[in-house]
């Protein structure tokens, strides 16, 4: 089991590890270097920046080192949670974030929840009542969820609701809401905005997941240990809950290691369509004005909360699921 | 699902098993896959539109850069098929604009004073068939030829511009962008694929962890990043390629995963076995004796791997990230409709909605078919 352990471990350091070093690469990509914006941001204030303190000012960040002396000493800021400051907004990029990398967190583990609890139900009921009418719907609303993009979901239930039932899905705070400090009419007010994002984040994960949760019971109600239960007479609640769902359901915890990025991306996408404040938009105007250290910064963390995210689910698993812990040894 | 295709396999008369004996794996192939009645439609219709993609100038009426003010936001105008003594003889009217003193919304009401004939390949704007041959001919027309002032058969944008013309364009754009995404990742998946089935060991070891890395990283911000960084200077060419670039790195994981299944499969096949005994040598047996027998499978991957890329471009474009205007493009339409404003005021610009979900659906369907007649022994 250690083994394993450490091996995992391992293996997500490796991962964050190359995430820094692509978000580096994204941070080097456009063109022009920190002190040209710097240059370029006080002769649009006013005041002008000769070459030569130009030149000055790269030598004292270090910019006229080679790129891997600056990767390491880049690095080494970030660890101690150093992450610059915005150009944009002028204000370091941790505080410009603030709450909205933990309402991403939330929107996005609320749609796995989500995920979860639906296919889990309909995967069971379609396998179970295969080739019903309840089957079929199921199954088409899943080909259509597997097949409508997120950002295109999100545009298609906003435009219904707007033009339905005139209420605006966007935003995930009342009017009133959205400046003042949190409190629990605040929290009240996030937990009446959040179920229809999350339900529009959720629906293609949960398309996939019934799919496969439909495929594996369907092979494990062809068992025959499931016919030898039957004949011996025990309730068909029993003979389906009691092992084939158990054994049907290990793609739950195995699929999370991509569903989470996965809906991470999505989240991304679909707030900037909602207007949700998370940090979805900020990366998009960050991206579109080229405030490359808060974008970077953004990556980053999403990167690395998504692999801290995977781990931690990969070693419940291995908790919960014995042939892991188990077949791993060998 | 493959349990379910096996049962019909076997139980035939005689004389068919004969034929079953007989029959060479591509006929094989062929027969498991026409039972997969979803996948035949599918197939027919993304052979639909790439039919489109192929005669996009031509099935488009309408010059789709051509610009009308005075025509901005019309809604989708039908075609009278019947003139008034009751004869089959589509027309359409020419439209007059008034713009409402209040609210300075324009509305348009058709003018029937002078309606206009609708043709069948007629003459339209000037443009080249697959690139060379100039031409002006157009699936729809209007007799005096000028379309642009009465033919809008799904409405106009804010610019005036004719979509139903756009979204047939914008059509050859999104799906090759997909095939051009998808033959780079198959490169990448086939070598890296490839090396890591044959040569197992420290390259397997090193291409397996990549692979689990990219997989783990949520991509889209990944690659909104990459995006970003093309530069607003560049040319549509220049920046249709590099989108390319970025998308097909998407897809190549899953392919070099399915190749490197299949090579890891075969390796140990008595009839790969054979061939080194007899003495071939080790491309021989690559291309003569592998390849042959997962190509199937590598066509089933890739018809799953498209929808993918042409979600990726799509999402990238909508948000401004991936192909820019005057490029037209599914993700560029719809970027139009991005805000309520614009939807409240012309619904219509969401159709380019349907087209993106009925190729993906195809597209998955295609593939499920394909990847289960892909193993016809099965």
């Amino acid at each position: 089991m250690l083994p394993y352990i450490l091996r995992r471990l391992g293996l997500a350091l490796i991962t964050i590890w190359a995430i820094t070093v692509v978000t580096f690469i994204i941070l080097q990509l456009p063109p022009g270097d920190f002190v040209d914006a710097y240059v370029a941001q006080a002769s649009a204030s006013g005041s002008a920046i000769s070459a030569a303190e130009a030149d000055a000012l790269r030598v004292a960040y270090g910019l006229n080192q080679p790129l891997w002396f600056q990767y390491v000493k880049w690095l080494g800021h970030v660890v101690t949670g150093d992450f610059g400051r915005s150009f944009e907004y002028g204000r370091p990029v941790t505080e410009v974030i603030g709450d909205r990398l933990w309402l991403t967190v939330l929107l996005s583990l609320g749609a796995i929840v989500v995920t979860w609890g639906l296919a889990l139900p309909i995967g069971i009921y379609s396998a179970v009542r295969q080739y019903s009418i309840g089957d079929y719907v199921f199954t088409l609303i899943g080909f259509i969820g597997l097949a409508t993009p997120n950002f295109l979901l999100a545009l298609i239930v906003m435009y219904f609701g707007l033009h339905w039932f005139n209420i605006s899905f966007g935003g995930l705070f009342s009017s009133d809401q959205q400046l003042a400090p949190w409190s629990w009419a605040k929290v009240l007010d996030l937990a009446w905005h959040l179920p229809v994002p999350m339900l529009i984040l959720a629906l293609p994960g949960t398309a996939q997941l019934v799919r496969i949760m439909r495929a594996n019971l369907l092979d494990e109600l062809r068992r025959p240990y499931v016919v030898t239960a039957r004949a011996r007479g025990l309730p068909e609640r029993q003979v389906i809950f009691r092992y084939p769902v158990r054994a049907a359901l290990n793609p739950f915890a195995s699929t999370i290691g991509y569903l989470l990025p996965f809906t991470v991306s999505g989240s991304i996408i679909i707030s900037v369509v909602l207007s949700l404040p998370t940090v979805g938009p900020l990366l998009l105007s960050s991206l579109l004005s080229q405030d490359m250290l808060l974008a970077s910064t953004i990556i980053l963390m999403l990167g690395v909360l998504t692999v801290i995210g995977t781990l931690l689910s990969d070693l419940l698993l291995m908790w919960i699921d014995p042939r892991i812990r188990l077949g791993q040894l060998k | 699902m493959s349990g379910l295709a096996v049962e019909g396999g076997i139980v035939e008369a005689p004389a068919a098993e004969n034929r079953v004996a007989v029959a060479s794996q591509r006929q094989l192939i062929w027969w498991r896959f026409r039972k997969h009645k979803l996948a035949m439609v599918s197939a027919v219709i993304v052979a639909l539109f790439y039919f489109v993609a192929l005669f996009a100038d031509t099935l488009a009426c309408t010059e789709p850069f051509d610009t009308q003010a005075t025509r901005g936001y019309v809604p989708p105008q039908p075609i009278h098929w019947f003139d008034a003594s009751g004869h089959f003889h589509p027309q359409v009217s020419a439209l007059k604009g008034k713009r409402d003193p209040r609210t300075f919304k324009l509305s348009y009401a058709p003018d029937a004073s002078e309606p206009r004939d609708v043709v069948l390949f007629g003459h339209g704007y000037p443009y080249h068939l697959f690139g060379v041959i100039p031409m002006d001919w157009h699936l729809f027309a209007v007799s005096d030829g000028r379309p642009q002032d009465s033919l809008f058969l799904l409405g106009t944008d804010q610019l005036g511009r004719d979509v139903y013309s756009r979204l047939v364009i914008a059509t050859r754009t999104s799906l090759t962008i997909g095939l051009v995404g998808v033959s780079l990742s198959l490169i990448l998946g086939v070598l890296l694929g490839g090396i890591s089935g044959l040569y197992g060991g420290v390259a397997d070891l090193v291409i397996q962890r990549v692979i689990e890395i990219l997989r783990s990283i949520p991509t889209i911000p990944l690659w909104m990043g990459l995006a970003a960084a093309v530069p607003a200077s560049w040319s549509p060419g220049r920046v249709y390629f590099a989108i390319t670039i970025i998308i097909s790195l998407i897809g190549w994981t899953e392919l070099a995963r399915v190749v490197r299944g299949r090579f890891l499969a075969l390796r140990h096949e008595d009839f790969i076995t054979a061939a080194e005994l007899a003495g071939a040598s080790r491309m021989r047996i690559i291309f003569r004796h592998m390849v042959p027998s997962f190509l199937s499978h590598i066509i089933a991957a890739v018809s799953l791997a498209l929808p993918a890329m042409i979600i990726s471009e799509t999402t990238l474009s909508f948000l401004g990230l991936g192909l820019r205007p005057p490029a037209i493009s599914w993700g560029v339409l719809l970027q139009d409709a991005q805000n309520l404003q614009t939807l409240g005021l012309a619904p219509w610009l969401l159709v380019v909605a349907l087209p993106v979900i009925v190729v993906i659906l195809a597209f998955n369907f295609l593939g499920d078919g394909l990847r289960d007649a892909a193993d016809p022994y099965g």
